[in-house]
């Protein structure tokens, strides 16, 4: 490896601005440049660093983009198969009572072939936390069309668009769970500004919190983007999930518990 | 000693739980057993019907085609299952209901009007445990207490109170119970 | 401590013994023949005795990968499910395998395919032990005879399961699982309080994260994977062949049934043997490791052997490859829930060595 010159004089201790949360790990992410999916680990290392929680946690990965997370959080983590991570974590959970129990799933996963797992994990109740990322399109395996797909959305299986007729329209499994008893806290946040960094992390913190309330799921879905499966540059597809997702997904808490 | 057993029915006359009853008591004379039912949809309305062995030595088989007794309860398991009594055999019947009745000559052939017996005693749920009487009265291979014993280990403490019914009628399927005298 | 005799269904027999052998959580869903297994669990509500989970999940497929999750904690889990709700569990139970994770898994089999019947069969032999999922794998599979050995094999599965990191199936039948016969159950267990190492149940400083995975994208870290797997299951091969003989010394023709087919052909012995014919049985306890070379041994001295399954035919091509042409190998079988009889079976063994 070649060195920048003079960057042993610049990294030092008091010119520290910004650093990586000791709970992510040393491998560099497989995600492509701008996806969000590198900033919500982020957070969610910070969390679970900063409340103590690295011995108490066990989280499940996806099939998907996330599905290495475990290469990258630095917690133990089981891998499920394609949309069974709330069903793994419910086990986990009911197994361990004791410990802090996540599922992350993008919108393939989660509200696809695991819908069934999604809405039966909510409806029991179950004391875990499931953090949900929507960015509309199947990544990892090519940008095919989800069930979060807008209408009139290219993909690689929707080329002229997504029709809604003959495809389906958008499926709002967030607003969806937010109607059922067993979940405690539900809420749609993003990624793409500073600000909305901030406001997940807060999201995130509580629910990690509330888990030790034991009053139900935790469910935050974040809308997200995907450059590479949008075919735009990292800039171009935050612009566009502003303008075009967030009418379909509107950001906020749509369900938050009477404290 | 081994006793290969049918007793066959509809759903609901407590051909099951007839069955499950004497291998209870047999458990309780240190015997072997085995407890085969039909199920499924037939369950329900349809006819039941299960397999009992009662063993000395081991059970190898849980399933057989011939039978040493055959206790039959409606007309569609006489005709199910007349044939399939060994030569020498026993066949216990409840002529209620029955039109055709049995017609073989190798086999002995027991009358017990347990139908009538159950609701002169003001309890159609008795009616299995009459049929049970006859049969331990013709094949006494369990003993009646061994059956009261069988019943209180089966049963759940809440139903004890009905075992004395229970044993009136086991004691008046005994007393019931009669050999049909053939013409040759 | 003395064991317990009760008079039991198969079915119940396997929900009593799970709580006995301490195990920590069940996950299942309703299917005939075998749904008595979740009933019992929770009249019995075990989790204010032991502490043991019991829980309805909302599919097959929910409760295997339920089974996965409390696997990958290092517990003792457990599902059951018959032939239809097996298919379903087929993806999770490759994954299981493919994570080395320990687990039992009961089939009370019913005829198929399709929805089939909900009597009895032994059509999964070829899903059980031929691999039903997809991937190299196998599973150790046990082959209950009675309602004794399915209380048994509860604690003998779990003990397999956790010495090779795997998971087992308990291939029983609508028969056994019904069938109510005397059993003695083993004293309570207490649940395990120490943990596999490779076990997520939060990291330690002390030890590296936990990864419970099936995936390696790298195809020679695959195959070292794969081969590691089939380095275990040669090693099962070797030390896990279990079966039992009946009258096989002096045998001419060999019987080769498990389950509730064992059983009668246990009687068919009898029967045979009264008329004269000197037959013998050899019951495979294990399916999956098969008990190949005793049967190899065993066609020094045969004229013929005769499968007798519940299926069209499957066991059969087990016993073919055991004996390597050796001895004529035959199959007799029943299909649609249809269990033979000991005397059909007899006469089939004429018809087919003698009289032919």
């Amino acid at each position: 490896m070649f060195e920048i010159a003079g960057i042993r004089e610049i990294v030092k201790p008091e010119n520290l601005a910004y650093r990586k949360s000791d709970l992510l790990t040393e491998n560099v992410m497989s995600y492509c440049p701008g996806c969000g999916h590198g900033t919500v680990h982020r957070i969610l290392a910070e969390v679970i660093d900063e409340l103590g929680l690295q011995s108490d946690t066990i989280g499940v990965s996806p099939v998907g983009c996330s599905v290495l997370m475990y290469n990258y959080i630095d917690v133990d983590i089981q891998q499920a198969a394609h949309g069974r991570a709330p069903a793994v974590a419910t086990a986990i959970k009911r197994l361990l009572p004791e410990k802090f129990v996540f599922t992350y799933q993008g919108d393939g996963d989660l509200a696809a072939i695991g819908t069934a797992e999604t809405i039966h994990a909510c409806n029991r109740g179950e004391n875990i936390l499931m953090l949900f990322i929507n960015n509309g399109i199947y990544g990892m395996t090519g940008g095919q069309m989800a069930p979060t797909t807008l209408v009139g959305m290219k993909s690689s299986t929707s080329p002229a668009g997504r029709i809604a007729k003959t495809m389906g329209s958008p499926l709002k499994m967030t607003d969806i769970v937010a109607t059922l008893p067993g979940t405690y806290y539900v809420t749609r946040q993003s990624v793409h500004t500073p600000a909305n960094v901030r406001k997940t992390k807060k999201a995130i913190r509580k629910a990690v919190q509330y888990q030790k309330l034991d009053r139900g799921t935790c469910f935050i879905e974040i809308v997200s983007n995907c450059p590479s499966g949008w075919k735009m540059t990292p800039v171009q597809s935050n612009k566009w999930m502003e303008e075009t997702m967030f009418p379909v997904y509107p950001l906020g808490d749509l369900k938050t518990p009477e404290e | 000693m081994t006793e290969e057993i049918i007793i066959a029915g509809f759903g609901g006359q407590g051909v099951l739980s007839m069955g499950k009853i004497m291998a209870y008591s047999a458990v309780m004379q240190d015997m072997e057993v085995s407890w085969m039912p039909s199920y499924g949809p037939e369950m329900r309305g349809g006819t039941a019907n299960v397999t009992v062995i009662l063993s000395d030595e081991s059970i190898s088989s849980p399933i057989v085609r011939h039978f040493d007794t055959a206790i039959i309860l409606n007309q569609q398991s006489l005709d199910k299952f007349e044939s399939s009594i060994k030569p020498g055999g026993v066949l216990i019947y409840d002529t209620n209901g029955i039109t055709r009745h049995p017609e073989r000559k190798d086999i002995t052939v027991y009358r017990v009007n347990a139908t009538d017996a159950a609701v002169k005693m003001n309890n159609v749920k008795i009616f299995n445990m009459i049929v049970l009487g006859g049969f331990i009265k013709v094949k006494p291979i369990i003993k009646l207490e061994n059956v009261i014993r069988g019943l209180k280990k089966s049963l759940p403490e809440r139903n004890h109170s009905l075992i004395p019914l229970n044993e009136k009628a086991l004691i008046r399927g005994e007393e019931i119970i009669t050999e049909v005298q053939r013409a040759e | 401590m003395e064991k317990e005799l009760r008079l039991m269904k198969g079915n119940e027999a396997v929900a009593e013994a799970a709580i006995r052998a301490g195990a920590d959580g069940y996950f299942g869903y309703p299917i005939t023949p075998q749904s008595e297994i979740l009933e019992y669990l929770m009249e019995a509500n075990p989790e204010e005795t032991t502490g043991m989970i019991v829980l309805q999940a909302e599919s097959e497929v929910a409760a295997i990968n339920m089974v996965y999750g409390g696997a990958g904690c290092g517990k003792k889990v457990l599902t059951s499910s018959s032939s239809p709700g097996i298919s379903l569990k087929q993806e999770g139970i490759s994954y299981i395998a493919g994570a080395e994770l320990p687990c039992l898994i009961v089939n009370v089999v019913r005829g198929g395919p399709g929805l089939g019947t909900i009597q009895p069969a032994q059509s999964d032999y070829f899903q059980s032990v031929k691999g039903g999922g997809h991937g190299d794998y196998k599973m150790i599979v046990l082959a209950p005879a009675s309602v004794q050995e399915m209380a048994d094999f509860v604690d003998l599965g779990f003990e397999l399961a956790f010495k090779y990191r795997t998971p087992v199936m308990m291939l029983s039948d609508g028969a056994i699982g019904q069938m109510m016969e005397k059993v003695y159950l083993s004293p309570q267990k207490k649940r395990m309080t120490t943990f596999p190492d490779w076990a997520t149940t939060g990291k330690k400083a002390t030890r590296p994260r936990n990864i419970i995975t099936s995936l390696d994208l790298e195809s020679n870290g695959q195959e070292i994977f794969i081969q590691k797997l089939q380095d275990k299951y040669n090693l099962i091969k070797e030390q896990e062949v279990r079966y039992q003989e009946f009258q096989t010394e002096d045998a001419e023709y060999l019987l080769v049934a498990y389950g509730t087919s064992a059983r009668v052909c246990q009687k068919s012995v009898q029967i045979a043997r009264a008329q004269g014919l000197r037959v013998g049985l050899l019951r495979p306890i294990t399916l999956f490791p098969f008990p190949s070379k005793r049967i190899n041994e065993l066609a020094d001295h045969l004229k013929g052997i005769l499968s007798v399954e519940m299926s069209a035919g499957q066991m059969v091509e087990d016993v073919l490859l055991s004996v390597n042409g050796k001895v004529p190998v035959r199959h007799y079988g029943r299909n649609g829930g249809i269990i033979t009889t000991p005397e059909e079976v007899v006469e089939n063994l004429k018809s087919i060595f003698i009289e032919a």
